[in-house]
Formats: structure tokens, C-alpha cells, sequence
């Protein structure tokens, strides 16, 4: 099992006619996941070819859900349209839509999130590589993946992971897969300050995951989210746990390259976020080369099996 | 993008916030212009930069505050002279200071009372966020650790907007009454409809006064927009001031870069921003100092590399130099010619250490050993770290 997605799950990309939607829909069929449809206003009707794959293009999310069954969308329309985007995969009743687009302006997606509440929708993003879920062929093929992140680096596996950063994700893929660790669902929720799906939404389905055995927690400064998560833990997580805040040494008041990576007050320093780590029971990661390492600590501190 | 006083209080009269009658002067030759526009009388004057702590500052001619009160224009005209064209240390700008290009001149208010309000927005709720309090003029972080009963928060539904119901309780919660309840509501709602209207990131105006007419004033006013939303305010983007950022910043952006410089000696070169600011991390774990954030995005190419590599060295205290990329999509072989390519171009001298990971890594390392290059290559951004902290040190 897994969260979110599967290698069954059908998904459509908006924007797949664009370079960087295009570049990542081939990826993505090269590992296996099943791109059922695209959609750009304009260019319904015609097809987006790769190698043996012929995927149709629709003028809209809704006659692509209705022509394919897709019930996950990928977002990688630029950032003027992009919320436009997500509320339109809200309106065709698409289970999860994974916003990768990056520079969406915030009262844009205060609006879009508000207008999700009540919906059936789940986003992940934006800004965010998107969602893995690694499958059995070889270098993991045969998963679902959705976004931008390389899947070969993934293995199948039991240890889920849920980040803000794309390149942080990956460093703690590799070191799991490097120590023939594999992942349940590797989750980027993505580096904006208003986003859908929170670091505690994702511990709780991983929680309620009974094939993910081990979870690792990585986070940034700025925020309360890390901290949020971290309680929840406390209470009511008794899987292994590791967690990574980056940005100790950043000043405060300036913004770390992440749109909500900014330490405006005490409570949402690497400092802080780090002692309520510890405070609830996760094994922090001293640096980023130690997320793997820190997972295993946990791990046999409480007698569970990662592999 | 943060913006000046003397801009803010245009977009605030814009929008219609009161706000004392003011004029900005950018030369000497324009001082007088800019004190005709005014009336007869006490007068403040406000050096512009972008940076708090103004009225504590001292110029490093020796001249002390930033912002001053004067009874009359002609002395306001005098002062302005000893602060334009001069460089303002304040406890926001770092020793170097900030030179002061614009003075700007505005009507001395009579204060009746202080308060503070700001409009941003609370990354818990998804939602903007008015914060309010009587206490004014004094650092808000002090009140709200202090006193936090004195700080009041109306959080706005984006779907209605603001409602009439949460105008009056911040006024009946800030003790306002009469006509001064009737401005303070004026205020509030303009000054909210500003935030929204114009994509601010934040607004706050510190303080905000009451006059003894009943007058409800904002005496000071710090903007700061989204960027994500500047595409759809080319007036905004206008007033931006490029005399208040880091060259090396700007020379960054040009080429899609995200730069900030800080103090250290170790340069980082990085993608994505989580590994970059985790890079500093690390640095600062095995004892060293870095010298910046930099975020060369997912791609990394040459070109951005070459770029990376000029904007890192311009910095004269940069010691050492840690590439560390995670070469996911991208072939690392690619990144690693890219990297002797721009070595070659620059033709750096100091030491250079490079962690590679991911796709086709063993050619990219292999390109890298070929290279001649005296560079170091790390394992892992642990054993990278510790070589370029022992390389600076020796």
C-alpha cells in the first residue's frame, strides 16, 4: 500500500502541451505511471506523443475526467494561471490535484484555498516537486509518479517521506535507497506559505498507512507546520520517526530562496523547531546527511523493521 | 520588493489612508521645491532607506538621527542637508550603513495618542491577518511578548473580504469613540483595501496616531509586496530601488539566481533551496562560516554556473568555494562540464571542493578528475563540508 496515489492511479497533466509539463509528462510515462490524458485549452483533439505512448489532449479537465476516468491532475501551468488551474481540477471532482508550479502569487492561492474548503479535493503544493510512489521493476519502475522528481532513485519500500524541499527530498530518497531502505510514498507539499496539503495531513495517512513503517520529517524555518506536525506525533504516532529542519544559519527577515522559508518570530526558528523535535520524541537529523541514518536510530530504538 | 516611506504614503493616499501632507526631495536643488508644497511650521524630516531603527541612527559624519523634528521649514531644510548624500547606520543596516539618497518632508502631527496596526498574512489560518494595539511607537514584538493582551488579531475571510462587524470590535477593542471611531474605521478599511488590492506582502504602520481634532493619522508606513504578484503591478515594479539592494543580488536575478549574501568565508553553490540552506547548515556544523545562499535552481547550466561562479568571487572575503548539487533530472555528467567549463572561464585560485549525486554520477565525476582542475571531489555533503572547512582554515 501507499497514500495518495498508486500505480494504478490515473492521472491527467494541465499543461502538458508546455516545455516543462511535457519534459516531465515522458519521465513520467518512462516510469511507468499512467498518463491518461492532457489538457490545454486550444488543443483538444490532438495527441501528445512518446515513444509507443499516444496520449489524447482535451480542451478541459472536465472532459478529460469524463473521456479517461483520470482522478489525480498534475499542475504545471505557469504561475498567472495556475490557480485557475487547481480550482478547475476542484470543479471536475478530481480526488487529488499536485500543484508543481512554482511563483503562484499568495493571494491567488488564499483564494484557492478558500474556495477548496468543503470540496473533495486534495492539493499537494504548489510549488512542490509533486508525489512518488515508487513500484517493483527495476530503479522502481512501474510506480506512480507525479511531478518533477527523478524516480530511479526511489526503491519500494516502507519508510514515507514528507518534505517542503525538492532537492532535500531527494538527498533522503537517496541515502534510503543507498542503504536498500525503500519508500511507501515520498510527499513534497512544496515550499510556499499557503499550500494544501500540510506535514500533518501527510503524518496522518502515513500513520494510518499499515505499509509504511517509518516516517521521516523534513521541514524549513519559518512557519509552525513542523511544529504543528511534531505535537501530533507526540500523541499519537508510535512509528520510528526522523526529522530535518534546514535553515539554522539563516538571518532573520530574509527569504531563503522558498517563498515561506523566512524566520519572522521566536517560535519559527531551526532553533526552536528542532527542540520540539526532541521534546516529541524525533530523532533529529543532525545534518542532512545524517535523515537516513536518524530513521535508523529510531527505528531500533523501538524494535521496527525499515526493509 | 519593499518600497520607501515616502512611496508608501502615495499608494496610502491613493487608496484614500490619511496621512500627513508630505513631499520627497532627492537633491539638494530639490529641498526647497519639496518644502514649498508644505505648510509654515514644525516640520519632520525622514531619511529613506529601506531599513528600521531610522530615528536611532547615526550618520557616519557624525551627525546623529535619522529623523528629526523641526520647529520651523527653514531649520527642516538646514537638517535635510546634513543628511542627504550621507550614509545612515541604523541597528537594521549592518555597520556599513546605508546611503541616503531621498529626504522626505511632512507636517509635525500633534500626537494625542500611539497605536500600531498591520495588515499580513497568517500562514496558519491561509487567511490576512489585521494585528492591532494600543501600545504605538514602541517594537510590537515587545507588546506581544509583554504584553500580549494589548494586541488584537482580526483575520479576514478572503470569500467576504472585510466585514463591517470586525471593523467595529478593532475599533471598540483600540478604545476609539466619536469621531475618532468614524476615522479609525475609514483608515482601517482603506488601508486593507491597499493590502489586498495591491498584492502586499505586508503593510505596517507604526504609528498609527490620534491627533486632538479627533484625526486618525498613519505617521509612518513599511510595505512590502509578494513578487510572485508583480507581474500584474508594473507601477509598483517602478518604484522599485535598486540603490537599496546588493549589487551582486541583482546581478543574481538576472540570471534566475537566488543570492543572499551573509558573512562567512565559504561561497556555496547549490540546487534547490532546501540543500542550499541546508548547505550553510552543514558548513556551520563543521565549523566554518558560509558566505552565502545561493540557489542555482533545478537546471544548473553552464551559463548559470559561469554566473554563479563571478557573482561568488565578487564577494572579496569568499575563502573557499562548495558545489554541492543532487543532479536529479539533470545529468550530472553535464553539470560536472558545466562546473570545468566555468573554472576555466574564471580562472579561479581558490579552493574549490565539489559533492556530486544522482543521475550518471560516475561521469560526472570522472569529467571532473579529468579535468586538471585542482578541485577536491566529497562523498557525501557531510564529507564535503568537513574538506572545505579544513581547506579554508589552513
Amino acid at each position: 500500500m501507499s497514500i495518495l496515489i498508486s500505480p494504478e492511479t490515473k492521472i491527467l497533466v494541465q499543461g502538458i502541451t508546455g516545455d516543462f509539463g511535457g519534459r516531465h509528462a515522458k519521465l513520467s510515462l518512462d516510469y511507468g505511471t499512467k498518463v491518461v490524458a492532457g489538457v490545454t485549452p486550444g488543443k483538444g483533439g490532438q495527441f501528445f506523443e512518446h515513444k509507443e505512448h499516444r496520449v489524447p489532449i482535451f480542451n478541459s479537465v472536465a472532459d478529460a475526467v469524463k473521456a479517461t476516468g483520470a482522478t489525480v491532475s498534475v499542475v504545471f501551468v505557469p504561475p498567472p494561471f495556475a490557480g485557475d488551474a487547481i480550482l478547475e481540477g476542484v470543479d471536475a471532482g478530481l480526488e487529488l490535484v499536485v500543484a508543481i508550479t512554482e511563483g503562484i502569487p499568495v493571494k491567488d492561492m488564499v483564494r484557492v484555498k478558500r474556495t477548496m474548503q468543503g470540496s473533495k479535493t486534495r492539493l499537494v503544493g504548489p510549488n512542490c516537486p509533486g508525489v512518488v510512489t515508487p513500484g517493483t521493476g527495476k530503479d522502481s519502475f512501474g510506480g506512480c509518479r507525479i511531478g518533477i522528481a527523478p524516480g530511479y532513485i526511489h526503491k519500494k519500500g516502507h519508510v514515507g517521506v514528507v518534505s517542503r524541499s525538492g532537492t532535500l527530498t531527494y538527498e533522503a530518497v537517496f541515502q534510503l535507497t543507498s542503504k536498500n531502505i525503500g519508500q511507501s510514498t515520498c510527499v513534497g507539499i512544496g515550499g510556499d506559505p499557503v499550500n494544501g496539503t500540510s506535514h500533518l495531513d501527510v503524518i496522518k495517512m502515513f500513520n494510518d498507512d499499515p505499509e509504511t513503517h517509518g516516517i521521516i520529517l523534513i521541514g524549513e524555518i519559518g512557519g509552525n507546520a513542523e511544529v504543528e506536525a511534531a505535537r501530533w506525533i507526540k500523541a499519537n504516532v508510535k512509528k520510528p520517526v526522523a526529522g530535518f529542519i534546514a535553515g539554522a544559519t539563516a538571518p532573520a527577515g530574509r527569504r531563503m530562496g522558498h517563498a515561506g522559508a523566512i524566520v519572522g518570530g521566536a517560535e519559527d526558528t531551526a532553533e526552536a523547531k528542532i527542540a520540539v523535535f526532541k521534546e516529541c520524541g524525533i530523532e533529529v537529523a543532525i545534518t542532512p546527511s545524517d535523515m537516513a541514518d536518524a530513521l535508523l536510530r529510531s527505528a531500533k530504538a523501538k524494535g521496527v523493521k525499515l526493509s | 520588493m519593499n518600497i520607501h516611506e515616502y512611496q508608501a504614503k502615495a499608494l496610502f493616499e491613493k487608496f484614500g489612508v490619511p496621512v500627513p501632507k508630505g513631499a520627497a526631495a532627492k537633491s539638494a536643488a530639490e529641498l526647497d521645491t519639496a518644502l514649498a508644497q508644505l505648510p509654515e511650521g514644525p516640520t519632520m524630516v525622514k531619511s529613506q532607506i529601506h531599513a528600521g531603527g531610522r530615528g536611532k541612527g547615526t550618520f557616519t559624519n557624525g551627525f546623529k538621527g535619522g529623523v528629526k523634528f523641526c520647529k520651523t521649514k527653514a531649520e527642516a531644510k538646514d537638517i535635510a542637508g546634513k543628511m542627504l548624500g550621507n550614509t545612515l547606520v541604523t541597528v537594521q543596516t549592518g555597520a556599513a550603513g546605508r546611503k541616503v539618497q531621498t529626504i522626505y518632508f511632512t507636517v509635525a502631527s500633534d500626537i494625542k495618542k500611539e497605536y500600531y496596526l498591520a495588515i499580513l498574512l497568517d500562514r496558519a489560518t491561509s487567511r490576512p491577518v489585521i494585528v492591532a494595539s494600543t501600545e504605538g511607537g514602541v517594537e510590537i514584538e515587545k507588546v506581544a511578548h509583554e504584553t500580549p493582551e494589548k494586541l488584537f488579531k482580526i483575520f479576514v475571510d478572503p470569500a467576504y473580504g472585510l466585514a463591517d462587524f470586525q471593523v467595529r470590535e478593532l475599533i471598540f477593542k483600540l478604545g476609539f469613540a466619536g469621531s475618532e471611531a468614524k476615522n479609525a474605521a475609514k483608515l482601517i478599511r482603506t488601508l486593507y483595501n491597499a493590502y489586498w488590492e495591491s498584492d502586499a506582502a505586508m503593510i505596517e504602520v507604526n504609528p498609527l496616531i490620534s491627533t486632538p481634532t479627533g484625526e486618525i493619522l498613519a505617521l509612518d508606513a513599511k510595505v512590502s509586496f509578494d513578487d510572485n504578484a508583480l507581474f500584474r503591478h508594473p507601477e509598483i515594479v517602478a518604484l522599485r530601488d535598486l540603490n537599496e539592494e546588493d549589487p551582486k543580488e541583482i546581478e543574481a536575478s538576472k540570471f534566475s539566481l537566488s543570492y543572499i549574501a551573509l558573512d562567512g568565508n565559504i561561497a556555496c553553490l547549490v540546487n534547490g533551496a532546501g540543500l542550499a540552506m541546508s548547505t550553510m547548515d552543514i558548513i556551520k556544523h563543521f565549523g566554518g562560516s558560509p558566505a552565502n545562499f545561493l540557489d542555482v535552481g533545478g537546471g544548473a547550466s553552464k551559463d548559470q554556473v559561469v554566473a554563479a561562479f563571478k557573482i561568488i568571487l565578487g564577494d572579496p572575503n569568499v575563502k573557499g568555494i562548495f558545489v554541492n548539487i543532487f543532479g536529479g533530472i539533470m545529468d550530472c555528467n553535464v553539470i560536472a562540464t558545466g562546473i570545468v567549463e566555468a573554472v576555466k572561464e574564471v580562472g579561479l585560485k581558490l579552493p574549490l571542493v565539489v559533492r556530486l549525486e544522482g543521475n550518471n554520477v560516475a561521469a560526472g565525476k570522472a569529467t571532473l578528475a579529468s579535468s586538471g582542475l585542482a578541485l577536491v571531489s566529497g562523498d557525501t555533503m557531510a564529507d564535503a563540508a568537513q574538506k572545505i572547512v579544513k581547506l579554508v582554515a589552513a
